[in-house]
């Protein structure tokens, strides 16, 4: 008797059944994470309704003056919120933060800076500061609108003022390649095609995932990237959170020196008090 | 006893495999990159000699490329030293060098199990700043996987991202004024325009230019930055950082990365493809 087809059907239908339980198996586990991540959500949102309140002790003191700069980078489907984008300005703000880099992929920021500065008294286009070392001093608030067009198509305009500056040095017989491809050139270069921002100590991403989508590479060398989730769910308390967890990383301040390079000043520390009201924007739609 | 052990590891292994097979359902990362953060703490922890911990953390950098090749991940890139690194301790320096060219020697002792698997090895970085033993040792290597295509492992040693971007952007001014002095140029505008640098140009001298954008980035020990790795590569990269030290990293973190990548990779291809 020939048992060679009924093997094969045999093992067909077990390949097949087996093909489906792994596929149920997948979907099962990612929906036990969906359920996982729903109600970490959940806790989180209870978390930072209490830190927003001031009941939580130990948010309630903040090192500002260790965050010199801050990004932050919003997903440009919901960069058009500008009521939300708004708001969360305004909490940096009031929590010391004065100076302050809006990245988005698409630019839709950047055609809403007028909308955004016109909501800030006083308040100053990063690129309109004379010389980048005078930015800490400015008493103002300063804001940088950055793109991916400041990214890597600016590295390529930069490497174009390299190029000048290397056809001029071997036209002139020498060869000033270690001095002309230095780090500090290169920063030179970003200034002058107008993409040359400091390097923030802190980056937000307000989006679905925990991805920087090109802010600059050149200046996020030994940023700490912090993923906030959507920016339709934004919440005072998760960026108290975000500036506390950052403030206190002893791994920053104290385990790998080489990476902190700010100066050590004497800590403004913000005090969130016991009523905490959230400050919100007054007379908007 | 023995045979109690050996039923446990048939089962574990049993256990993987289904693992394996269920998680592969959904889409598997092309590329994944690891900086493998936390030995000296692990090593602080332990009151034990940095040495002997870098050896157990290699030990971890196995089981993920074993964890890699079971899941058919065809790109692996790890953070072996960075430059800044040579800043550390010289006794530090010098022992992780020792380590590096032993286990190149042993890769190139087991080069046949290298090349039945298909897998390329390749050291990106500014290879120069090595001392020679170090050198000689990697370049022995990657001659000896260079046909090997299954799967390409690169080890990014005397690297930085920027030092990365200046040596594409040094290469590409040397191509242009190659490009320049070849043509003999009359100085018209168009010819000045054909021969500005672009984008490509610069991408093309990339140490990484060899594999694609990194799908993910796991940096063990929680820290949530980059510190000067795959910063141009990263743009549409998911960036997981689980609180345990590079040497208590396992199979369950992996498995964890792999899941939440899984969850948001219809919006980071989404994202790619609008580049």
């Amino acid at each position: 008797m020939d048992f060679a087809r009924p093997k094969r059907m045999l093992y067909f239908w077990i390949d097949k059944i087996g093909n489906v339980l792994f596929r149920l198996s997948w979907h099962l586990v990612h929906a036990i994470i969906y359920l996982c991540y729903f109600t970490m959500a959940m806790l989180h949102g209870l978390e930072s309704h209490l830190i927003s309140r001031g009941l939580l002790r130990k948010y309630k003191y903040l090192h500002i003056s260790k965050i010199n700069y801050l990004a932050i980078v919003i997903e440009s489907e919901e960069a058009c919120r500008t009521s939300n984008v708004i708001q969360l300005l305004l909490w940096v703000a009031t929590l010391g933060i004065n100076h302050i880099c809006l990245y988005d992929n698409e630019g839709i920021l950047k055609k809403s800076k007028d909308v955004i500065l016109d909501k800030f008294d006083g308040a100053i286009l990063f690129q309109d500061t004379h010389e980048n070392n005078m930015l800490l001093d400015q008493p103002c608030m300063t804001l940088e609108f950055v793109s991916f067009s400041d990214g890597k198509e600016a590295v390529a305009r930069a490497a174009n003022v390299l190029l000048m500056k290397y056809i001029k040095s071997r036209a002139a017989g020498s060869n000033q390649g270690e001095q002309i491809f230095s780090e500090s050139e290169m920063s030179e270069a970003l200034k002058t095609v107008g993409s040359g921002g400091p390097e923030p100590d802190l980056l937000l991403i307000y989006g679905p995932a925990r991805c920087h989508l090109g802010f600059p590479a050149w200046r996020i060398r030994y940023t700490e990237i912090q993923h906030m989730g959507p920016l339709k769910s934004l919440k005072y308390g998760s960026l108290i959170k975000a500036l506390y967890r950052y403030t206190t990383n002893l791994q920053i301040w104290y385990g790998n020196k080489q990476v902190k390079c700010s100066a050590v000043l004497p800590w403004k520390t913000v005090n969130l008090g016991k009523s905490n009201r959230t400050p919100s924007i007054h007379g908007d739609s | 006893m023995e045979r109690m052990v050996q039923i446990y590891s048939c089962l574990v292994s049993l256990l993987q495999k289904c693992i394996f097979r269920i998680v592969s359902v959904g889409p598997i990362p092309n590329h994944v990159a690891f900086i493998m953060d936390g030995n000296r703490r692990y090593s602080k922890r332990l009151n034990s000699m940095e040495g002997s911990v870098h050896k157990a953390g290699f030990s971890v950098l196995k089981s993920m490329l074993k964890y890699c090749y079971e899941f058919g991940v065809r790109y692996v890139t790890v953070y072996a030293f960075s430059i800044d690194n040579f800043k550390r301790n010289p006794q530090e320096v010098e022992s992780l060098m020792d380590l590096m060219v032993e286990k190149i020697e042993g890769v190139l002792r087991e080069e046949s199990n290298f090349n039945r698997y298909g897998i390329r090895i390749m050291f990106s970085g500014n290879l120069e700043l090595l001392s020679q033993p170090v050198r000689l040792a990697a370049e022995r290597a990657m001659l000896a996987t260079a046909n090997n295509s299954r799967a390409i492992f690169s080890v990014c040693v005397a690297y930085s991202s920027t030092d990365e971007i200046l040596r594409a952007v040094r290469k590409s001014c040397e191509e242009k004024w190659d490009e320049i002095t070849a043509f003999s140029l009359g100085g018209s505008e168009q010819d000045e325009m054909d021969h500005r640098i672009k984008l490509a140009d610069i991408e093309k001298h990339m140490y990484m230019a060899a594999a694609p954008d990194p799908d993910i980035i796991i940096r063990s020990s929680g820290e949530t930055r980059l510190s000067n790795f795959l910063l141009w590569q990263s743009t549409n990269c998911y960036l997981y950082s689980p609180s345990a030290l590079w040497p208590e990293i396992g199979f369950r973190h992996f498995l964890w990365g792999i899941l939440n990548f899984q969850r948001i990779h219809f919006y980071l291809d989404k994202k790619r493809k609008q580049l």
